[in-house]
């Protein structure tokens, strides 16, 4: 660099960080008084960059869910809310709504039963995807992932049209001759939670898929070179070596999915609308109902989003716990 | 045929049920809107001749057009508010690094953890207050500045060489053209993932448009789409053309830009 244009210019420590450790070539400037004018004016740069966005998701986020909070204590129809008598009457309504049981219920079964299945299916197609030997690689990974492009909306549609009494699926299962008579897949609740399951399946286990990938091509080669050296075979090597350094990512996923499913909403509102008798409704879905439909109770509303805010936060320290002991 | 190539037979096999499984209803999506509603219902599995009508069809029925100008509006607006408010923070978080930067990106970091559904009825009544409903600032608001994006803009800086910024500051280039003309031309695939990522998640958004959009003159397509099937539309044909509209633009920003996705993806996991 030519001779600097900002004689007074300083390099505090504070102000950069850890760069100045990096920084080299300029020993003949002489050191430079600590929270100079400018050191202190680079901070408050860093910060103005950083208050616009920190702002917005105070406003959006943190605020809005210590309203919710209050807003729970309260009860009454439409925007005539007074504080409920006793403070915690809306929660103890929870635990005898029957609607409530069943939705949450509901929610779980899809949590149980999807989200094990498509994290072990994508980790087997990112293995496979990361096999050195695989031909192709690109056109495997941008088909399986291409679902992910699909909005939740359209799928549901896609779906619901697929699985219809005179629906692709039946006329497809028939003509293989799997099955004698069409089946009413949404019309019955066993299928119908089946048919959600399945789409959420198609739906996502291309985005962890690619999450895994990307784990996997991190991972240190030598580390799978000394296992070989060591005689371990491919599954053994898999299980001792890749595994635990895919722990944290694996982790991720397990909560982003965890989040997902307990917030599902456009499945269950669009594909099945809830149907049969409600069986399929997700919580949320069931929330949005008393938001938003017939006469709208947003005390009780806010007391249902705090049940599922509990227990999401609740699920993710298990997750937390239990990605930590498994060493 | 050697050994190793039977063993990998099995491999290939999973690989392709996988593929259709993953393409099959998308196929059947872009077949159906070429057929007449009586073939989609027939499971015809060829593509029709129908597209015009179809598509006649729908224009006719529904506001299509007014929809798609909504969808997008916020889609573009929400990513390129999105990538300029992240990436500054991003950036700020790593290169202007202090403890009590850390402490708050650390609170921020919280927030990926509340469900949206906790915030969204507050969210509904602040913005009904201020007399923000229906409006895009609304629909746009909540989904500018996310945890997740400014973490993956933190992530990528961490690669920046922070003697360029040295270098850069010495000849007398100001902290705003230091991040405008140096930082973000090297930040392409991250600002490609991030967008897409944005991008996606706005166009395909349905929950909150449908909360905060009450007329129906804003809706979007999801919301058109979701309205289509509570309204038993029966004509499929156009009905799943309608789908294919809705999907197609997502598809090819993905297609477009999935290396630089891939590639954001991997920076920020590293």
């Amino acid at each position: 660099m030519s001779a600097p244009t900002a004689p007074t210019e300083d390099r505090a420590p504070d102000a950069l960080g850890q760069g100045t450790k990096k920084s080299r070539g300029h020993q003949s400037r002489p050191p430079a008084p600590p929270l100079s004018a400018i050191a202190r004016r680079r901070s408050l740069t860093g910060w103005a960059f950083i208050v616009p966005a920190a702002a917005i998701i105070v406003l959006v986020n943190f605020w809005p869910m210590i309203q919710a909070l209050f807003l729970s204590l309260k009860t009454g129809r439409g925007t005539r809310l007074h504080w409920a008598e006793p403070l915690w009457l809306n929660y103890q309504r929870l635990f005898q709504d029957e609607n409530f049981r069943l939705t949450l219920g509901t929610t779980f079964l899809y949590l149980i039963i999807q989200v094990p299945i498509m994290l072990g299916i994508a980790m087997v197609l990112a293995n496979l995807l990361n096999a050195p030997w695989l031909r192709f690689k690109g056109f495997w990974r941008t088909a399986i992932f291409l679902p992910c492009a699909v909005g939740l909306v359209s799928y549901s549609l896609v779906f619901r049209q697929i699985f219809a009494t005179d629906g692709l699926a039946n006329d497809l299962l028939m003509q293989f001759g799997i099955l004698d008579d069409p089946v009413n897949w949404l019309g019955q609740t066993g299928t119908a939670r089946m048919v959600i399951i399945l789409g959420l399946l198609w739906r996502w286990t291309g985005y962890n898929m690619i999450f895994f990938l990307a784990a996997l091509q991190n991972i240190d080669r030598s580390t799978l070179e000394a296992a070989r050296v060591d005689g371990a075979g491919g599954f053994k090597t898999f299980w001792y070596v890749t595994m635990p350094q895919l722990k944290p990512i694996i982790l991720l996923c397990a909560i982003l999915s965890t989040n997902g499913t307990l917030q599902m909403f456009d499945e269950s509102f669009n594909l099945t609308a809830g149907g049969p008798g409600n069986t399929t409704m997700s919580v949320s879905h069931y929330l949005y109902n008393v938001s938003f439909r017939n006469s709208p109770n947003f005390g009780y509303a806010a007391a249902i989003s705090y049940a599922i805010l509990i227990i999401v936060a609740i699920l993710a320290a298990i997750q937390m716990k239990v990605g930590d002991k498994r060493d | 045929m050697t050994k190793t190539t039977l063993r990998r037979i099995p491999a290939y096999a999973f690989l392709t049920v996988a593929v259709i499984f993953s393409v099959f209803p998308l196929y059947f999506m872009a077949v159906s809107a070429t057929n007449t509603s009586n073939d989609v219902i027939a499971s015809k599995l060829l593509p029709g001749g129908h597209l015009v009508d179809n598509f006649k069809a729908l224009v006719d029925a529904q506001p299509l057009g007014s929809a798609a100008y909504h969808s997008s509006l916020n889609a573009v607006v929400t990513t390129v508010l999105a990538l300029v408010l992240c990436s500054l923070a991003g950036y700020a978080f790593e290169i202007y690094h202090s403890r009590a930067k850390d402490v708050v990106m650390g609170i921020l970091l919280l927030a990926i953890m509340i469900p949206f559904a906790a915030t969204m009825i507050p969210l509904f009544r602040l913005f009904a207050q201020v007399g923000l409903v229906n409006s895009t600032t609304a629909v746009v608001l909540p989904l500018i500045a996310t945890p997740f994006l400014i973490l993956l803009f933190r992530q990528a800086s961490r690669t920046f060489p922070h003697e360029i910024i040295e270098a850069a500051r010495l000849d007398g280039l100001g902290e705003v053209s230091i991040f405008t003309r140096i930082y973000l031309p090297t930040m392409k695939p991250t600002l490609a993932a991030a967008g897409v990522i944005t991008f996606l998640f706005s166009w395909n958004n349905f929950l909150w448009p449908k909360v905060i959009l009450v007329d129906n003159k804003y809706q979007t397509l999801p919301m058109l789409l979701s309205n289509m099937r509570a309204g038993y539309v029966t004509d499929y044909g156009s009905l799943m053309l309608a789908v294919l509209i809705v999907s197609v633009p997502t598809m090819v920003v993905f297609l477009l830009l999935q290396r630089s996705f891939a590639e954001g993806v991997t920076g920020a996991i590293k």
